[in-house]
This record gives C-alpha cells, structure tokens and sequence, in this order.
C-alpha cells in the first residue's frame, strides 16, 4: 500500500506537473470550463436544440428574447438562439484551423532559422517584412479582390472558408516564428543536441526527436493566442461587411447584420457580441495559465 | 547610434519597395477592368485600344516602376506645390486619381486626414494617460485587489473586440440614456462654447472605446515594465540613502520604465490607424479608414492601393521611430 503510493509519487511525469501548476491558476481553470461548455454549445447544441436558422417567418419577426425564441428573432423572422449557435460553428472552425495553419507555418519557419545559421537571416528578414505589411487593410483588400474567383472555385461557402483561413494563416505565423527561433537558438547549443549530433544523427532526426518536442511549450501558447485572434480577426471582416455572407453566418456577420437593428431589438447585438468576447476572453486566460504551467521556474512554486 | 540610424533608414527602403510590390502584386493579379466602368456599347477593339493608350499592355514591371515613379516622385511634389503655392518644373504632372470619384487620390486623403486624426489621436492620448497610473500602481501594489481588478479589466479589454464594445457603448448610451449621439457629425464646425460642448460629446464615445482597447495593452507593458525596475539595485539604493517614497517610485523607478513603454507606444501608433478601420465605420466617422472601406466597396483599386501603401509607411516609419528612441532614451543600448 505504501510501496504503492511511493511509486505514484516517483512516477510524476511532465503533463502531471503541468497539471497541477495549471489548477493553481483560478481564471484559467474557469476560462478552460467556459470554453468547454462554449464548445459543446455549439458543436452538440444545434442537436437538442434543432431549430433550423435559416427558417423564414416573417409574421414573427424583430420579436425581442421570448419562451419561443430564447433570443429573440431577426427581421426575416429567423431564430437567432439556432443562428447563434450555427454561426459559432463556423467561427470557431475559423479559429481553430487558420491558428493550425499559421503554428504549422510559424513553427516551420521557426525552427529552420534557428537550426540552419545559413537560412537564419533571409528567414528573419522575411518575418520583419510580414511583420511590417498594414495587416487589417491588405486582408480586407485580397478579399474584395479573390472572393468572387475563389467562390466560384470552391462554392460560395467552401470558397470563403478556404479564403479566410488561408489569409488570416499566412498573416499571423510572424510572432509564433520569432519565439521559436529563440528557442532553437538556444537549444542547439545544448549538450544533448551536441550529443546527438556528434553520434551521427541526421539534422532531421534532431529537429524531430530533440528539438521540437522542447519548443512545444511556446508552441502550445501561441496556439491559444492564435485561435483568440483568428476568431477576433474573422469577426472584424465579417464585421466589415466582407466574410461571409448573411445566409452562412459567423458571429462577426450576425453583428454586422444586428447592428441596422439595434434601436429595434438590442438582443441581436449582444448574444453574437458576448460569444466572440467570451470565447476569447476564456481562451485568453487559457494561454495566461498554460504559460505559467508550462514555465518550469514558475512550475513547483 | 548616428551608424545605426543611417544603417536603420537605409533598410527601410528595401522594406518599402517589398511591401508596395506586394501591393502592387497583389491588386495586379487580381481579376479587375480600370475600362469596366466604361459604356457596354465600346466595341472590343476600340476597348483594347483604350487598354493600350492607357500602358495596360505593358509588362508589370515597367507598370511597377511607373507606378513607384508617381508615388513616390510625382505625388510628393504634387503636395509640395500645394502647400507652398510653388511651381516646380512645368507643373504638368499625372495625379493618382481615383476611379470613382475621378478626383485626386491625394486630395481625398488630405480632406479626410483630420477626422483620423482628431479621433484616433485623441483616442490614443487618453488611453496613454489612462494605461500609465494602473500600470504603475498595480505594479507597485502587486497582487493587491487593484492588481487583480487591473488585470481583469485589462484582458477584458483586449478579449472584448471594439465593434461589440462601440456596439454596447450605442445600446446603452445613445439607444437607452441618450446621452450621446450615435453618429459622429463630421460637417459639425467650432465656433463658440455650446459648439465646442457638442464636439466633446460626440466625440466621448468613438474616443473612449478606442481608448479602453489601447490602454488594456500598453497597462500591462507598463506594469510588467515597473516590475522589472522596482526590484532593482538603484531602487534599494535611493530607498537606504532615505529618499521620500514618492520620489523613489515616480522619479527614479517610473523613468526608468517607461523607456520600454515609449517604444511600445510608437509601435502601436499605426495600429491604431488599422483599428480605427472598425471604429470609424461603427460611429460613421468619415475618416481614412471609412474611406478604405468605401473604396474596397466600389473596388477604387487606386485609392485602395495608395492607403493601404499609406498604412504601411506609417508602419515602417514608427518600427524606425521606436528603434531609435529607445537607442537615445537608454544609454545601456549601443547598436554598434
């Protein structure tokens, strides 16, 4: 029994140490909570909830929050509690695939300037140039331009999610990348890295086996910094008139569309508003305490 | 540091050029007709006709160079004889014009600088003015009720986009309390103190949203900044030889630590000109960026093209600006 409990005690392993720094961090912990329940709303609710958004009836329209309709409906009559839901879906797929293409690109690029002293500074100074481009007005311009190709391409739908993901992706990798570079840096010049490679191991295998696996813990924390800005970003276009359309909404689309409507029904400004800041308010805090956990001066403390 | 400058400014050219390719580039490849706005009735050869006297054949880099030649030489001196009422030359130059308003690109901008200006500025003052006092006192009172509440507030602030607080802030100030106008008058002129009492109020709501956004970033740069310098040598040291509290913390330490933040706030300077986008199309300001928005509507690929090249210099200009500040400011810094 004691035996038992010494073993437990000795078997302490990196992601239980983690774990237990992160459930020191309160607003972590209810950030985590609330982006979990935000996740099943969205993805499980539209089931137990199934109202179809898209359903016109015009006679109930512009009705503020009732036992019908939880929020309220919109001027076509359609509910906005399932439009809420639904438009969640797509913002937070947004979210989670352009920060998973920009950490790809950003990790990439990353570590390939920390590691190869050769590709270091054309590398860096392609960051700084990225980091220099008028971000919001250039995203706002390729999609005025490429929309309209890319729909036709793709279908209305699956071209605009292709084309938001694609540029918020290719325009947020710059700080992932900074981060890492320092990191490799720093890492290369380590003893095990000097062992492993002094025992023959190709560059590849070093990156994969030791040094990536090391660079996770910013990696991680750019992620959810990541997604909190995909999501912001996505909602700033939709908000601006130019991502998708009003019959596929996201929350960004649903405020833009709300807002002609505020004087009327105020409800079809917030509900959209305090999902967008909720969910990255509560993933913000996640980033807060995953870098305290993942910080091993801070660890143990 | 005058090396550095010289070596700082000369990299900046390069930078400029990449980045007025890249929108060039971008708004080359892309789908658009400068004779689509023309009558249907044009016959096709007479429209590729039209296409061929405006230098549309020509190769995109000889369009490129041109293009940098009337940005960069023609529009300048443009300005220059405006202000000065001068002639340089003949006088007989090309103007950028935009394609729907068929008016000077330059002009427009100029015509619509102030509001930005007046707005985003004023914005961007008070959020400072805001940010530096919590900074220093959640710094200074660390982990205190103040602190906590300071860092609530502050990552509410940049979780919470400004279309939903601009939003909120209509709702309940101008749709519920009436207290201020939803819409920013632009044509609105200060002449006396009633008109001077409506400038102010109109301006309560765009400022202060703006303001909230900016001074949740730069308090925690000033906090983390204040933190760094309070458990410092010289810090004990002014405290031993018996200076007054108030003059250790606002004097020594404050100085110290603002030098970081003197740079984080010339480096947010142009993003506030990118968030000021939102901003004003929420309160209809009919700033700069209404007027991007306006022109990436009626795809003015002209007027689109000179803004978003005007944000980036100021990008370029203020990374420069902040470089070399924060190499004056600090003496420990030598780039050489």
């Amino acid at each position: 029994m004691s035996d038992a409990t010494i073993d437990q005690a000795n078997n302490r392993s990196l992601w239980s140490d983690v774990w237990a720094q992160y459930k020191t961090h309160r607003g972590a912990l209810v950030g985590s909570g609330v982006f979990l329940a935000i996740l099943l709303a969205v993805f499980i609710g539209p089931y137990i909830y199934d109202v179809d958004p898209q359903y016109l009836n015009i006679r109930e329209k512009n009705q503020g929050p009732s036992l019908a309709h939880l929020m309220g409906t919109d001027q076509l009559g359609r509910d906005m509690l399932a439009q809420v839901l639904h438009g969640g879906r797509v913002s937070l797929a947004v979210g989670i695939v352009a920060m998973a293409l920009s950490l790809v690109v950003g990790t990439v690029v990353g570590v390939l300037a920390g590691y190869f002293k050769r590709l270091d500074g054309p590398l860096m100074r392609l960051t700084d140039l990225f980091l220099a481009l008028p971000l919001l007005p250039l995203l706002l311009v390729i999609i005025m331009l490429f929309r309209d190709t890319l729909r036709a391409a793709f279908g209305p739908e699956n071209g605009i999610f292709i084309l938001i993901v694609f540029i918020i992706g290719i325009t947020s990798w710059m700080q992932t990348a900074r981060i890492v570079r320092g990191d490799v840096l720093a890492l290369k010049e380590r003893e095990f890295v000097l062992a492993a490679k002094s025992i023959g191991t190709p560059s590849r295998r070093v990156i994969s086996r030791h040094v990536l696996p090391n660079v996770l813990s910013p990696i991680m924390v750019s992620a959810t910094l990541g997604v909190a800005n995909a999501i912001i970003t996505e909602s700033a276009l939709s908000f601006l008139g130019l991502g998708f359309p009003s019959d596929f909404p996201t929350w960004g689309r649903l405020l833009f569309d709300g807002a002609n409507y505020m004087t009327l029904t105020p409800a079809r400004v917030v509900w959209p508003g305090l999902a967008i800041s909720l969910t990255v308010l509560s993933v913000n805090f996640i980033g807060d305490g995953l870098r305290d956990a993942l910080d091993p001066r801070i660890r143990g403390r | 540091m005058f090396n550095y400058t010289i070596r700082r400014l000369i990299f900046t050219i390069p930078t400029l050029l990449f980045i007025s390719f890249v929108i060039f580039f971008i708004l080359d490849t892309a789908p658009n007709d400068p004779t689509g706005n023309l009558p249907l009735t044009i016959p096709p050869e007479v429209r590729e006709k039209i296409r061929i006297s405006l230098g549309l054949d020509a190769p995109m880099y000889v369009r490129y160079l041109l293009w940098c030649q009337q940005f960069f030489i023609n529009e300048p001196l443009n300005i220059i004889e405006q202000w000065f009422n001068i002639t340089i030359g003949d006088g007989e130059r090309l103007r950028v014009q935009s394609w729907a308003t068929r008016s000077p690109v330059v002009d427009l901008v100029v015509e619509r600088l102030p509001q930005t200006l007046w707005v985003v500025g004023m914005s961007y003052v008070v959020g400072v003015l805001i940010a530096i006092p919590i900074g220093v006192i959640s710094a200074y009172k660390q982990y205190s009720w103040f602190d906590q509440i300071g860092t609530f507030i502050s990552m509410l602030g940049f979780s919470v986009p400004t279309f939903f607080t601009g939003l909120l802030m209509i709702v309940i100030f101008s749709v519920h309390l009436h207290w201020f106008p939803s819409i920013y008058d632009t044509t609105h002129k200060v002449t006396d103190w009633s008109s001077l009492l409506f400038q102010i109020i109109q301006m309560i709501m765009p400022v202060m949203v703006l303001a909230f956004y900016n001074a949740a970033q730069l308090s925690r740069f000033m906090r983390a900044s204040m933190l760094d310098n309070l458990s410092q040598d010289y810090v004990r040291t002014a405290r031993a030889k018996g200076l007054k509290e108030k003059t250790v913390v606002l004097v020594h330490v404050l100085r110290n630590s603002l030098i970081p933040v003197v740079t984080v706030i010339a480096l947010g300077v142009p993003q506030v000109f990118g968030g000021a986008i939102i901003t004003e199309q929420i309160f209809k300001v009919n700033g700069l960026g209404q007027l991007l928005i306006i022109g990436i509507q009626g795809a003015d690929i002209p007027l689109v093209q000179t803004l978003t090249f005007i944000f980036a210099l100021l990008i370029v200009l203020f990374n420069l600006i902040a470089d070399i500040a924060y190499g004056l400011l600090d003496p420990r810094i030598r780039y050489e």
